[in-house]
Formats: structure tokens, sequence, C-alpha cells
């Protein structure tokens, strides 16, 4: 067996490289580099306030929803356009009910996220049965739901619901007098939640086997054609949620809210470090994406003269540059 | 002797693709606590077969009984579940996953819905470990090589009784039959060895194994009984102690094997002008340590070397799939800069690569696209090739190299793995090469195909093909080349013209020392 001992000395000296949670890391050290340089630039306009950290999660809480449900869909090697439009459907439908109806947000709110789920699960469906790529079938999806926003009316609906508003207006407050949004906690709430069960139930780890290799993790024997359409529902489940944080966030529902999002989440996605190819990456590295992402923002709102344009163009510079890293790692693994 | 009841019986079998019967009428019985061979030439119908039983292709007819009682696999999930683990020709796990999910995905070991890690690395170890490997189980499997992987492959067939259930993760606690389809294509002998060893104690179990291997060497040191399929059907089934090698192949390719032996040693005179292609001090750092080499018209250059000595490597600078870091390359006196592929198709080398799955087919295509691709992309898409002229190419050269269905619209990737060579050889004879250079040409390929593709070598040199001829298989080398080239540690340690005292073991010697006077 001297063979393979030669070898596994040799697989383990490459490790470092090949680590799959190198991403995440270099995400992460990017995070604290980032607020460590708006620390030291904005000192005085009280940067390193404990809120300035906390409005990261509060402003950006929506999308980690979204991108923690498009990690998913990447993880299997998918890709999830719809996002955008589930959310802003979700806020479109969430006021209607609310408001024009006047349901309870209570019953609205399971409506919503079954709605969103159950469109997650049809183009699923559509995409592993009839074996039609994810980004065709959820550009489909893109385009009907935001369609249906316009079903529903063609403007804006402004939500004067007190149990909205008090939800919205809801401090939970931490230690040293900072506070966070109920959306802010949700958020957070499901990245554990989507943590555990990726890395801790067979789900999760079908996830990732189908990412590494469809055809094999069929030979293997594991349930695939489950597995690929739950995905694309908790997809769809976490848009709608997102929809419905969103809808918080900004107490209306506008046929022309969160157009594009899906962008966002596939970017703090891959600057989180997931392969597009799928089977690597971690919702761990999702949270440092959207929040590099978000801190962009905030940095270029301390900076007061920079237009908000600046944001694409940064998060663009980023994108690119992650991306030219995953490629170089994938590439020396195949060496 | 009372023969114990069949665990597995197979009865009348049929698998039609898109009107072509693969397999008509196959029976086929396993025993427990044997391991049979299922013989046959590429095409016949083994992996089919196979593909039938572990539900990954319906059944169009027959019947399948375990045990006695009728049963249905319509899907690899249900296969295992009745006892039935295959391990595929070509690794089927994931890279991304460690080496424990590997071998124990699926069957988790879990405690109130929460995969518990420890106990999960804890079993694969143990598995591992009796299989006498020494592996580190939290390792990604694609940080290991190829024959590794294919360890580990087993290893999860072999070990998919249900530990959990059991709490001890016994090997084979519910695996009935054990399927290995080509595993040792991979191993070099050491591993083989190990393999075998699992085998045999797996037989003691009272495992049933089928073992698909083209070595015949391998059927006759480990198998008990064998089947022999021919053109999809039956051909006969015999203890393997009743029937002799040359026998055998008789039955597998349905005519005797003289034609192998009128292969001469020496066949026509290499051109002694100025060498085709001569590299001088080419090399690549991480690839192959500089090296000169020649290769004149008409001249067959073998390579000999062990898996990874770095044989592939020189192969893939010769026809600029790598860039070289150092060194000359003179194509007919002419120096060449091989910057990529094209710069030396243009200059009349083809390429052969022992990937052929991924490195050449494109298996979604037809056979007639596959064959004319090369030509098409030599003469530019604005020159398409009249359709009448590329029919009768297409059927010439399907003729030429016997291609086997003889259907120019069949998917390529439907085709044995014999046919998808001579379908890749046919594509790179279309563009009347000068240099033709073959990586593992015979791999995985049956006596027949293996002879009927030395052949054309020969006489391809014969008719002014400069030949390197890379393989792995010592007495093929020495049989086809003219001059023979050795490789150890990514090194041309060797290089001589073929004569009396170039043997086996010379090359051995050679290989295993590295010295060459």
């Amino acid at each position: 067996m001297s063979v393979i001992e030669t070898l596994r000395t040799r697989g383990e000296g490459r490790r470092l490289l090949q680590d799959r949670r190198l991403p995440v890391l270099v995400t992460a050290a990017l995070f604290v580099v980032m607020f460590g340089f708006g620390a030291f630039r904005y000192q005085s306009y009280g940067f390193l306030d404990a809120q300035v950290f906390m409005n990261l999660f509060i402003d950006n809480g929506y999308l980690l929803v979204a991108a923690v449900g498009a990690t998913f869909v990447i993880l299997t090697g998918g890709i999830d356009l719809s996002v955008g439009s589930v959310i802003g459907f979700t806020t479109m439908l969430t006021a209607w009910l609310v408001e024009k109806q006047g349901l309870p947000l209570l019953l609205v709110a399971p409506i919503a996220l079954a709605v969103g789920a159950f469109g997650g699960y049809l183009m699923g469906y559509v995409i592993h049965h009839f074996e039609i790529e994810p980004f065709i079938v959820t550009l489909a999806g893109l385009f009907f739901f935001r369609g249906l926003c316009l079903v529903i009316s063609k403007e804006s609906i402004s939500i004067s619901d007190p149990t909205v508003d008090r939800l919205a207006q809801t401090h939970v407050p931490l230690p040293g007098g900072s506070f966070l949004s109920i959306a802010a906690v949700v958020s957070l709430a499901v990245l554990a939640l989507a943590f555990y069960v990726l890395h801790y139930t067979r789900f999760g780890r079908r996830v990732y086997a189908i990412g590494g290799n469809e055809q094999s993790a069929l030979l293997m024997g594991l349930p695939v054609a489950g597995t690929k359409i739950a995905v694309y529902t908790v997809s769809g489940f976490c848009s709608a949620l997102s929809g419905l944080l969103f809808t918080l966030y900004i107490q209306s529902g506008d046929p022309l809210h969160a157009v594009g999002l899906e962008l966002d989440a596939i970017a703090a996605v891959v600057v989180g470090g997931t392969l597009l190819t799928g089977g690597s990456g971690y919702v761990v590295g999702t949270l440092f994406g959207v929040l590099v992402l978000g801190l962009i923002k905030t940095l270029i709102q301390f900076e007061g003269t920079l237009s908000s344009w600046w944001t694409k163009i940064a998060t663009g510079v980023l994108l690119f540059a992650f991306i030219l890293i995953q490629r170089t790692m994938t590439a020396r693994r195949r060496t | 002797m009372a023969e114990p009841s069949p665990v597995l019986e197979m009865t009348g079998i049929v698998k039609e693709f898109s009107g072509t019967r693969a397999l008509s009428d196959v029976d086929f019985r396993l025993f427990p606590g044997e391991i049979h061979a299922l013989l046959g030439e590429n095409g016949a119908g083994k992996s089919t077969l196979i593909k039938v039983l572990t539900g990954v292709h319906p059944l169009d007819g027959g019947t399948v009984a375990l045990d006695g009682r009728p049963v249905r696999i319509t899907s690899p999930l249900q296969a295992q579940q009745a006892g039935i683990s295959t391990v595929y020709q070509e690794v089927n796990l994931c890279q991304n996953l460690s080496v424990a999910e590997n071998i124990l995905i699926g069957r988790e070991p879990v405690g109130g819905g929460r995969i518990r890690w420890k106990e999960l690395r804890r079993q694969a170890a143990q598995l591992v470990t009796r299989f006498g490997l020494d592996l580190d189980v939290t390792a990604p499997l694609g940080s290991y090589p190829l024959a590794v992987q294919q360890l580990v492959a087993i290893i999860r067939a072999v070990g998919s009784g249900d530990p959990a259930a059991g709490g001890t993760g016994d090997a084979g606690a519910g695996t009935r039959v054990l399927i290995l389809d080509e595993p040792t294509s991979s191993l070099d002998r050491d591993e083989v060895e190990e393999l075998f060893a699992l085998m045999r104690r797996l037989r003691g179990d009272g495992v049933a194994i089928l073992f698909v291997s083209h070595f015949l060497d391998q059927i006759y040191e480990v198998c008990d009984r064998m089947t022999v399929l021919r053109n999809g059907a039956l051909v006969g089934e015999h203890m393997v102690a009743d029937l002799g090698q040359v026998d055998l192949v008789k039955l597998m390719i349905g005519k005797d094997l003289d034609e192998l032996e009128e292969l001469g040693e020496h066949h026509g005179e290499p051109d002694t002008s100025e060498p085709f292609l001569r590299a001088e001090g080419l090399s690549r750092a991480g690839g192959i340590a500089p090296f000169d080499l020649e290769v004149r018209a008409g001249e067959v250059l073998g390579l000999a070397g062990l898996l990874g000595s770095g044989r592939t490597e020189l192969a893939r600078l010769l026809f600029g799939a790598d860039t070289s870091d150092g060194g000359k390359v003179y194509i007919r006196g002419e120096q060449a800069a091989l910057r990529e592929p094209n710069d030396a198709i243009g200059r009349g080398v083809a390429f052969l690569s022992e990937n052929r799955r991924t490195e050449g087919l494109v298996p979604d295509l037809t056979v007639r696209e596959n064959i004319i691709l090369a030509l098409q992309a030599a003469r530019g898409w604005t020159r398409p090739v009249p359709v009448a002229q590329r029919d009768e190419l297409v059927a010439k050269y399907i003729a030429a190299l016997d291609i086997r269905p003889a259907d120019p619209e069949a998917k390529t990737g439907s085709l044995s793995g014999g046919n998808q060579q001579k379908v890749l050889l046919a594509r790179w004879l279309l563009t009347q090469p000068r240099l033709l250079i073959l990586d593992e040409p015979t791999r995985g390929i049956d006596v027949g195909a293996k002879a009927e593709i030395q052949k054309l070598v020969v006489s391809l040199s014969e008719e002014g093909m400069a030949v390197v001829y890379i393989s792995a298989e010592l007495e093929e080398v020495l049989r086809l080349s003219h001059t023979v080239g050795v490789l150890r540690d990514r090194r041309l340690v060797a290089r001589a013209a073929n004569g009396p005292d170039i043997t086996a073991g010379r090359v051995l010697e050679i290989i295993a020392s590295g010295e060459h006077q």
C-alpha cells in the first residue's frame, strides 16, 4: 500500500488550497477589511456605532433570505431567476389581501408562503421531469410572476394595516443599546435553519451530491427527482418569505418591487464562495456575501458624494474578481 | 453435485433501444458464494444486462427472480434495497464529498433526523480499514487518484448493508449480489490483488459476485463460472475450469484467434530519411522532464511505462494540447511552435486521447457527425463537406473499421467502448494525418476489437504513416513498434530499436530500475 500512502501525503499537502472553506474565509476577510476601512475613514461620523453594523441585517434581511434560497438551488448546479418576481408578487398579494380584502396578516402570510413554495415546486417539477434547463424554466417564472403582479393591480398599494405597522416598527433590543428588526431576526433564523438542513440532514447532503455529479447521485441510489424539486420549492418558499420581509420593510406592495433582485441574490451567493457549477459552497458564505454587498452600500452612503450607482459598479467588480478566484481554484483542483 | 438454488435468475431477458435489439432472450443466473464472469466483446450486451438488472434501463421482456420470487426492479435505489450493489466502470461517486460521505451517503447514521457525523466517520473509517486501505475519510474524494476512488466505490457497494441497523458496519451485511463492471481497468497490479482478496472473502461470506473484465487472465484467476454473450444473445454458461482461454475467445468472437497471430513481429521498414517529427529537449514543468524524440514516416514508436509515468504528458506536448516550457519541436525539418492542438493538426498530427469519453467524442452527436467533425474543422465552417462525399466517406470508414452498429445515424454515446474508439480513429484518419498519436487505444476494449486496431496500426504504418503508440500492455507495444521508448517517473529513460534483445522482461527491468545501458 506504499503507493496509496505516498498519495495520501500528497493529498494533504494540497489540502489547504483545496479546502472548500477557503472562499468563505476570503469573503469574511474581505468583509473585515472593508469594515476596518470604513471604521478608519468615517470614524468621526459614527461608523463604529453598533447600530451601523446591525443596520446591515435590518436593510438586507430580505436579500439574505432570498440568497439562502438561491444557495440551495445553486448548490445543485441549478439557477433560479424567478426570485425577484416572486418577491414582487408576494408584496402585491400581501398588500392586496390585507388592504383591499381586509384579511388579517396572520392568515395572509401562510397563503403567500404557500403560493411561493408551490410556484417553486411547479418549476422544479418541470425542470426535472421534462429535462429543461432551469435557466429557461425560471425565466418563464420570472415573467409569469411579474405579470401576475399587474393582474392584481397596476398601481402600488400602500399598507396601513396596524399589525403590519407594529411588526415593522418593533425593535428587538440587543445589549449595548442597538437593536434588530423582526425581519432581521427572521432572516438570521432562516440562515441557521438552512445551515442545519444542509449539513445535518440527509436532504442537505443530497443537495451537495447532486451538485457534485447528478448522474452519480442517481446511480448511488439517491432520490434525485424529489431532491431537485424540493430545492426549487425551498427557493420559492424563501422568495415568498423574502417578499413578506420586504413588505414589512417597505410597507407597500408594488408591481415593480424587487426587479432584478434575483441577480443580487446570485451575486451574494457567488461572492460568498459557492460554485455556480454546484456541489461546493456554504450558506455561511452567502451571509458574508450579503454583508459585503450591504457594506458597499453603507460605505457609499457614508462617503456622501458618490451616487448610488457606484454600488452597482463595486458589486460588478467584486463579482468579477470572485468568479476569477473560483476559476483558478477549480482549475487547480483538476490538475 | 447438487446445485444450490440461485440467488438471482434472469430468464428470457429482452431489451431494445429504438428498434435495435441490445439483448434478445438472455438467461442468466447467479449462485450464492460464487464469482461469476460475464464475458463478451464490446457491444455484446454486458453493460445493458447489468443496467437492466440494476433498474437503470426498464425491461422490455423476460423475468427477474431473486431467491425464486419474481421482482420488478425499476430504479438503482430499489436494486440496492433488494441487496444488489453495483460498481460501474466509470467511477460513479461525487468528487466534492468526503470519502466517508461517498461510502455512506443515502444511509448515513441519523439520530432524530440529524446526521451523526462522528458515527458516520467512524463507520466509514472502519470499513476502509477492513479493506486494508489507509485513507483520510474526511478528505474530499476528488483529492485521491482514480484507482483509490475505484476502491472507495467498491467499499460503498459492498458496505451497503445497513450498518446503522446492525450497529457494526459489517461489510456485506445486506449485499446479496455484488456487480463489478470493469473494476480493474484503472487499478495497478497490487490493487487488483487486493480487490481479488476482497472478492474471495465476500464469496466466502456467501455473496454472489458478477464480475466483468476484459483481462482474461483475471477471469481465470478469480472466477468460478462464466456466462458468455455475443451480439446480445446468450452463447453459453460454463465452469471456468472446464473451458480453456482459447476456446473462450472463440466463443466470444465466434471465430478463431489465428488472425491475431498473423501479426508479424516485424513489418515494413520505416523511412530512413529525415524524421517526420523531432523533439529536442522538450519539457513541461510538473509534466515531463526534457526529452529527445524522433518519429519517421512509416515508423511505429511504442511508448511503455506505468500509469502516471508521463506517457500521456509527452503525447500531449507533441500534439500541442499542453504548451511546453522548454525545448523545440521540428516537423519535417521545420521548427514548429505548438501552442494549441490546431497548430499540430495543421501540420498533419492527430491525437487519440486515452479519455475517449471526455476528450474526444461528442456522445450526443451521431456516428456520422462525430466522424466528420475533424475534417470539417480542418476545412473551416464556410466550406461544408458536400453531402454525397460526406456520406460516402462515412460509409467507407464504418465499413473499413467495422464499426457496429453500422448505422451512421446512431448516437455515438450508445455505442460500446471499442466502437467509440473506432469512431474516433475514423475521424482522424479522414483528415489523412502524417503522424498518429494513439494514447491507450486498446484500453477497455475486448480481444477482437484490440486485434483489429493493432492490425490497423500495422497497415497504416506500412502505408507510410508515423505512429506514436502508447500502451500499458508491454506485449502490445513490443509487437507493434519499430522503436521502443520507456518512461519512468515522468522521464523518458530509454529509447531503443526494437529487436530480439528487447523483451518484455528487459523493459520491465528498465521501468523498475530506470537504467538502460
